[in-house]
């Protein structure tokens, strides 16, 4: 009974992932931590330590795992993509099926994370900030699944871009709440988020998006995906005996590619290549590719890079895609950058149209345009490797809250 | 003796507390910000703070988040914000804090930032993101230089917290009287006066609560319970309505002054 029990909670931590970093401060090296005004501090360590508790508590994992499995579809598929394989004419690309996950995107995974850790809680309300508005529709699914209150903050620039989605967190019964501040994007989203946190505190659960934010978050974020690396190792090994060459993933936030990339760490063979918004190109300055052109900076509750200018204030990233539009990026990304382990770069909205249209011809498979950029670089890769080579994308979305701005981007 | 212990000091000795208005620097231009501040202290002022603004003030209501957008509009940066207090220390006396987030001043560079802050004639800092866990590197630079760090209690500080942040905080301990961001509000906190006691009994050093209070008569509930009152966004508020009019400093010094008012000595 007791050996079955500790049995269950080491599957349960290897389910999560659980790693040595952040350190006891929500510290990866000099980033990460808790740059959040006092009011929030206390709320943290309370979060930290249900957090923990859930952690240790095998019946958690358990719903968990029922839930991922029963509702949001996983495991998800690794996909050989033989057609995009062919016309690279080099390594053989696999993709990771995130877009098939219930709700169109790996954000799921997260939310339903977070949403039982607000349960356990008792908070009655969910509040969230979101870009493309995968993060909120995802939040709201798991607010009417748990039967909780939903309030989904939304830059106004990013609702009229995604109102296919602004229209389906309504009819899962959620609030949008446009947001007129700043660049009226998602960083703007996070501080409004922020600021009803410190204000609702004490009845109000606020289930942050992506690997940023203040510790916990960055850390619990990619706990709840870390799966998506995890399910990767065994559905290769499967079909290889191996691991895969490389791996590659978009980088907004980084959670889709933290989740991805962090059961990885210690296979040093494995290459790691996280991919940014490029946007109009870096030489531009209109991008959203923090670690390739950043500097070091505190945003939203942690220290990471940051695109700002000279004096410290924020730059407004840009990007085709609303989910990579975020000047900032998670820390422990911002740590294994430093560390050489995981290497950036990064992709202009063009060629992430370009790689659009191509997996849709291709495979019948339409990307996210957040994981368009992926493609896009793994095409761009593939090219110079040989066929024995095998590279995994995560497909972190499925593209059809884009039509619209490809639509518009295509000038048809 | 820094010139804030001195202040306060001087209020305790003659039963006075102290008032501290906010200013936005540049809101609506340095200029205007540098009129204010001598304003001010004219009117009864005995400690200003000075907001360095930041694109992404997230402890921030709406009225200071709009003070620190026309600020930023306006071109105000950190160094011509140094050369304002550096100005201001020739006219007025009374000790200048400024209010900011940490990433200015992480550009600007920690130690550079502190002894050009001391050097300007600035006599405290007070960073809305940075609680005591993170202030290590910049507190060092801040008691090498000579500038006090200041940081805040809030509502939802347990007293383990309370008595850390107490025993960090140099020039006074800044409590947040309600938990929320700032703004003006009709009604203090209900539970604010027993915060305030609690802390009493936790520490010595001299108590200014700040967030929400906008009237005289918020100043007269709190007055006995702490040794300063801060007054951030209705002093914001007033500069708003009247930006680039001929009335902004009679408006604003007469607000100032109505707010002293129940802070006066033997009150
Ligand atoms: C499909 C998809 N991929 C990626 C992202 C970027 O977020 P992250 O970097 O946290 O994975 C988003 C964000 O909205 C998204 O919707």
């Amino acid at each position: 009974m007791l050996a079955g029990a500790a049995r269950l909670e080491r599957r349960a931590r290897a389910d999560l992932g659980v790693s040595r970093l952040p350190d006891a401060l929500g510290h990866f090296g000099r980033y990460g931590g808790r740059y959040v005004p006092e009011t929030l501090m206390s709320p943290l360590i309370e979060l930290e330590r249900a957090y923990a508790a859930a952690r240790r508590d095998p019946k958690f994992h358990a719903r968990l795992r029922r839930l991922s499995r029963d509702y949001a579809g996983r495991p998800t598929p690794l996909y050989e993509a033989a057609r995009l394989t062919e016309r690279g004419g080099g390594a053989r690309i696999y993709l990771k099926r995130e877009d098939l996950c219930h709700t169109g995107a790996h954000k799921i995974n997260n939310v339903l994370g977070q949403g039982l850790l607000a349960q356990r809680m008792k908070k009655r309300r969910l509040i969230a900030e979101t870009g493309a508005g995968q993060h909120g529709v995802a939040t709201a699914t798991v607010a009417a699944l748990l039967g909780l209150e939903c309030d989904v903050y939304m830059g106004s620039e990013d609702i009229e871009r995604q109102s296919l989605n602004v229209f389906r967190m309504r009819l899962l019964g959620a609030r949008v709440i446009p947001v007129e501040s700043g660049s009226r994007t998602l960083k703007d989203a996070v501080n409004e988020a922020l600021r009803d946190w410190v204000t609702n505190v004490r009845t109000t659960y606020y289930l942050l998006g992506s690997a940023l934010g203040p510790h916990p978050y960055p850390m619990m974020v990619r706990d709840f995906h870390s799966v998506i690396g995890r399910e990767v190792k065994r559905q290769f090994r499967a079909a290889t005996g191996r691991l895969p060459d490389h791996l590659l993933a978009c980088v907004g936030g980084g959670s889709n590619a933290i989740g991805l990339f962090h059961p990885f760490i210690a296979d040093r063979a494995v290459r790691i290549v996280g991919v940014e918004a490029g946007g109009h190109g870096i030489a531009t300055g209109q991008h959203g590719a923090s670690l390739s052109a950043g500097r070091v900076g505190v945003l939203h509750g942690s220290m990471s890079y940051l695109l700002q200018n000279d004096d410290g204030q924020v730059a407004v990233a840009h990007s085709i895609s609303a989910g990579l539009d975020y000047p900032g990026v998670g820390p422990e990304l911002a740590y294994y950058k430093d560390t050489g382990r995981f290497e950036f770069v990064s992709v202009t909205d063009e060629e992430a149209l370009a790689a659009f249209q191509s997996l849709a011809r291709l495979e019948g498979i339409m990307p996210a345009l957040e994981s368009a950029h992926a493609v896009a670089h793994a095409m761009k890769l593939a090219k110079s490797l040989s066929r024995r080579h095998h590279m995994v994308v995560g497909l972190s979305g499925r593209g059809d809250k884009d039509v619209q701005v490809v639509s518009k981007a295509l000038g048809s | 003796m820094t010139r804030l212990a001195k202040t306060f000091e001087a209020l305790r000795a003659r039963r006075g507390r102290a008032l501290v208005p906010y200013f936005t620097a540049g809101d609506p231009s340095l200029a205007d910000t540098r009129r204010l501040v001598i304003e001010a202290a004219r009117r009864g002022a005995d400690v200003v703070e000075i907001g360095i603004p930041f694109s992404d003030p997230l402890a921030d209501g709406p009225v200071i988040q709009r003070a620190a957008q026309r600020a930023l509009a306006a071109g105000v940066t950190l160094p011509r914000v140094l050369e304002l207090a550096r100005d201001l220390r020739g006219e007025v006396a009374i000790p200048l804090v400024f209010l900011t987030y940490y990433n200015p001043v992480l550009a600007f560079g920690l130690k550079a930032f502190a002894r050009s802050a001391a050097d300007a004639g600035a006599d405290g800092v007070i960073v809305a993101d940075l609680p005591p866990e993170e202030a290590g590197p910049l507190s060092d630079e801040t008691s090498a230089a000579g500038l006090d760090l200041i940081h805040l209690v809030a509502p939802t500080s347990t007293p383990a917290r309370m008595r850390l942040i107490a025993r960090r905080s140099r020039g006074f301990v800044y409590v947040v009287s309600l938990t929320g961001v700032t703004g003006v509000r009709d009604a203090l906190a209900p539970d604010l006066v027993t915060q305030l006691r609690a802390l009493r009994l936790i520490t010595t050093r001299p108590i200014c609560v700040g967030f929400g209070i906008s009237t005289p008569e918020h100043v007269r509930a709190v007055a006995p319970y702490a040794d300063g009152v801060i007054v951030g966004s209705a002093v914001v508020r007033l500069i708003e309505q009247h930006a680039g009019t001929s009335r902004l400093l009679e408006e604003v010094g007469r607000f100032i002054a109505s707010m002293k008012a129940p802070l006066q000595e033997g009150e």
